[in-house]
């Protein structure tokens, strides 16, 4: 299918423009072993050592293409990073899109370049595919879904179940710049530095296991935010978390879209960026190995974890000017104000 | 009521402007404010520029807050 | 170049808060203060401030958010509205989860009809030009902020002759809830920190009745916590001077006779009319309608079919706006009104009262300062 062409439902009925679809399109940007048979299911290689780790996940993003990114570099990031900040070396992904009839050709072309770009940079192969065309008004121009498989290495063990009273906990990078990107191209906003920070997590997520420090747990702050996800540990493991303002770093584009539209950062999705809850003692050797790499630019402490009693919230956050207020699971969807 | 924030004038062309703060910009009507000039620092409400910033009387506000932190309060 | 920039870091405001402790010191009772603006609601509440103010200084919410004074046939006369087939509703984010009598806007749009959140009004403009054959409507809910940019999109319609664009007017000023709330003395406000940006546009000589005539302490103050602290020291000083007066804290974009454009604009399309407060009931002069010559571009004049307007049983809004209660003291505060599940506006705004006391103020949530 050519760029300046329109996706048609014939594209979906798996006859010979679904052929051509897959031959001219997929397998040329995502070519490997595994998915050049084409076959009704692709054959894996034997798992090397360890814990087998899969996930799965759907992507919708409006607008398609933001700056720094697009649905396709955005499904590939969001499920090898989902299976990186559980311990796991991401392997092989597959990716089934839900299209509508209508989606003009470059647009198509957009998003699987940058799904290949997100399986170069990470080192994935994507394995399997699928596509369905749906009539035009049934579905909002693309959806992808994935699924990721990788392996947790022999004797690593992150999770909540690790996180305890006194951890430190690090954020590597600016909060928010993805969700605020995208608000920023729905309401009219615009500048150069206004960019999502989406990006594979995989290798930063290595090279954090390997400088020393005992990493308790991780978590990719995505939808709802840094809010969202520290809620999330806290009722995993039974902890209390305790958020300082003026420690989240957050870049003035995302800080200044915040303003203007009456977003709150700490509500706003990350999808480039982990949580890391460390012990303690190993929070500078954390902070040093992340400001030496290319994504840990900016990297922060931003908390700590207490422990908790019945009666006290979750989540608290330190003001900048010293008072202190709970931080709440987001109710709805983060929308602009004018109040 | 309500959220409104300072931008600066980077552009004008009659009645539209492009305001700027921070790395991000916007359109902004200068319908309500159109004796802005650009340069100047105009607050941005629901796309408008609703008023130009008077930098002397922010100073002279910073002024009676520095003299309200001058005053003598025992530790 | 906002006043409290630079001036809004931890040791200022500590040196802020102990200064107006020192000046409390001084009062000869608790006074209590008032706030009349939803923005000032969500600033207290967002960097906890309350907590850090003494005890004898009382801060309260008055009716500022004007999402939670908004009467609940508002919301049931624009759910219908949307409802019909070629009708588009445009609404800021702030009105798309508040309560009707029966549902929402967000619940209507669920159900299919075209509700669209804009954060500007001239969005609504554009999507009028891209929908001739539809009516579009747009929910011009808002203070004197806002109210101008209203009337400005409806002089850009009228020029361009876009003829499918109407508002549902729901703009509303703060004048007169200002004298109904201290002519009502249930609660005695002894000053009140007056709306920064509602000021720009109508000036701050036009809160001078305050000191004239009511005799009660006000000053114009900006959002960041130097400035609300600012006007608090400033209101504590004029009642121990027993001087009131109306102090422009937020001289940088507030000037004494305000947005003259603005204002004329206002003039030409909109006019005081009566309007009911939830909480305050009708206060005259304090809406703002649409002037006759432009009854064709008055949502209200659309015939629909609106549900009788029902309140929530227990909901004690209108006397948390009044500044009578505080939201606990409302039997569904934190229980079955809550962020999640708003039963009042209060709670559903984010700087409704109710909402801000949620987040700050609930029980276990920290230690006093």
């Amino acid at each position: 299918m050519k760029r300046d062409e329109t996706l048609l439902l014939a594209h979906g009925s798996g006859g010979r423009l679904t052929h051509e679809l897959v031959r001219q399109v997929f397998l040329p940007a995502f070519d490997n072993p595994y998915l050049r048979p084409l076959s009704d299911s692709a054959v894996l290689a034997e798992l090397p050592p360890g814990r087998p780790a899969l996930t799965t996940d759907a992507f919708v993003v409006d607008p398609l293409i933001f700056p720094g990114g697009d649905l396709g570099y955005l499904s590939v990031c969001g499920t090898v990073n989902d299976l990186a900040v559980a311990g796991a070396r991401p392997l092989w992904l597959t990716w089934a899109l839900v299209l509508e009839e209508g989606l003009q050709g470059e647009l198509l072309h957009a998003l699987v370049e940058g799904a290949a770009r997100g399986c170069r940079e990470a080192g994935v192969a994507l394995v399997a595919g699928d596509t369905k065309v749906v009539p035009r008004g049934k579905g909002d121009r693309a959806f992808a879904i994935t699924s990721g498989l990788g392996v947790v290495p022999v004797g690593r063990d992150l999770g909540d179940h690790r996180v305890r009273p006194g951890d430190d906990l690090v954020v590597s990078g600016p909060l928010g710049d993805h969700g605020a990107t995208i608000m920023a191209c729905r309401h009219g906003l615009s500048g150069a530095g206004l960019l999502s920070d989406c990006a594979p997590l995989a290798e930063l997520a290595e090279t954090l296991l390997a400088c020393g420090a005992e990493i308790h747990a991780m978590h990719d702050p995505t939808r709802g935010g840094v809010a969202t996800a520290c809620h999330e540990v806290a009722a995993r493991s039974g902890v209390r978390l305790v958020l300082e303002e003026a420690a989240l770093p957050v870049r003035s584009e995302t800080r200044t879209t915040c303003e203007l539209l009456g977003l709150d950062p700490l509500y706003l999705a990350c999808e480039g960026r982990t949580l890391i809850w460390v012990a303690p003692r190993h929070t500078a050797r954390l902070l040093a190995t992340l400001h030496g790499h290319p994504l840990g630019a900016g990297a922060a402490r931003i908390g700590w974890v207490e422990s908790r009693s019945d009666t006290q919230t979750p989540v608290r956050l330190r003001t900048a000017i010293g008072g202190e207020r709970p931080v709440d699971l987001l109710s709805g969807s983060e929308l602009p104000r004018i109040c | 009521m309500c959220l409104a924030v300072p931008m600066q004038l980077v552009a004008r062309r009659e009645w539209d402007g492009t305001a700027e703060l921070g790395g991000v910009e916007r359109q902004v009507s200068l319908m309500l404010c159109p004796e802005a000039q650009v340069g100047a620092y105009v607050l941005v409400h629901a796309g408008y520029a609703i008023a130009t910033v008077d930098a002397a009387e922010a100073r002279k506000t910073l002024a009676i807050l520095e003299e309200l932190l001058a005053e003598d309060v025992p530790e | 170049m906002r006043t409290g920039g630079a001036f809004s870091d931890r040791t200022t405001v500590e040196a802020l808060v102990r200064r107006v402790a020192e000046r409390a010191r001084r009062l000869e009772r608790q006074v209590t203060f008032m706030e009349v603006c939803g923005t000032h609601t969500h600033a207290i509440a967002a960097c906890g401030l309350r907590r850090l103010l003494p005890p004898r200084i009382r801060l309260l919410s008055g009716p500022g958010c004007p999402v939670c004074v908004t009467p609940v046939d508002y919301l049931d006369r624009a759910e219908a509205l949307a409802a019909l087939p070629d009708v588009i509703v445009c609404t800021f984010g702030d009105l798309l989860r508040v309560p009707s009598s029966r549902g929402s806007l967000e619940r209507a749009r669920a159900r299919g009809c075209d509700v669209r959140v804009v954060y500007s009004p001239r969005d609504a403009l554009s999507i009028a030009r891209d929908h001739p054959s539809m009516r579009v409507v747009f929910l011009a809910v808002g203070f004197e902020t806002t109210v101008p940019t209203v009337a400005a999109v409806l002089a850009e319609a009228e020029s361009e002759r876009i003829a499918n664009l109407r508002i549902l007017p729901g703009g509303k000023r703060i004048e007169p809830p200002l004298r109904a709330l201290v002519a009502d003395g249930e609660v005695h406000i002894d000053g009140f920190l007056l709306p920064g940006h509602v000021s720009v546009i109508i000036g701050a000589d036009a809160y001078a009745f305050l000191g004239e005539e009511l005799a009660v302490p006000a000053a114009i103050v900006g959002f960041a916590p130097a400035d609300i602290l600012l006007g608090v020291a400033e209101l504590v000083q004029q009642v121990l001077d027993r001087r009131p007066r109306v102090a422009n804290l937020y001289a940088s974009v507030v000037r004494p006779a305000g947005n003259r454009h603005a204002q004329e604009l206002i003039a030409r399309f909109l006019e005081p009319v009566a309007t009911r407060w939830r909480g305050l009931g009708v206060i005259p002069d304090s809406g703002l309608g649409l002037r006759a010559a432009w009854a064709h571009r008055d949502a209200s004049r659309i015939e629909v079919a609106v549900p009788e307007p029902r309140e929530p049983q227990g909901c004690r809004c209108g006397e948390v706006l009044k500044g009578v209660v505080e939201p606990p003291a409302c039997p569904l505060f934190a229980r079955t009104c809550t962020p999640d599940t708003p039963l009042g506006a209060c709670m559903v705004s984010s700087e409704g009262t109710c909402a801000a006391w949620y987040r700050h103020d609930r029980a276990g949530a920290g230690t006093a300062a």
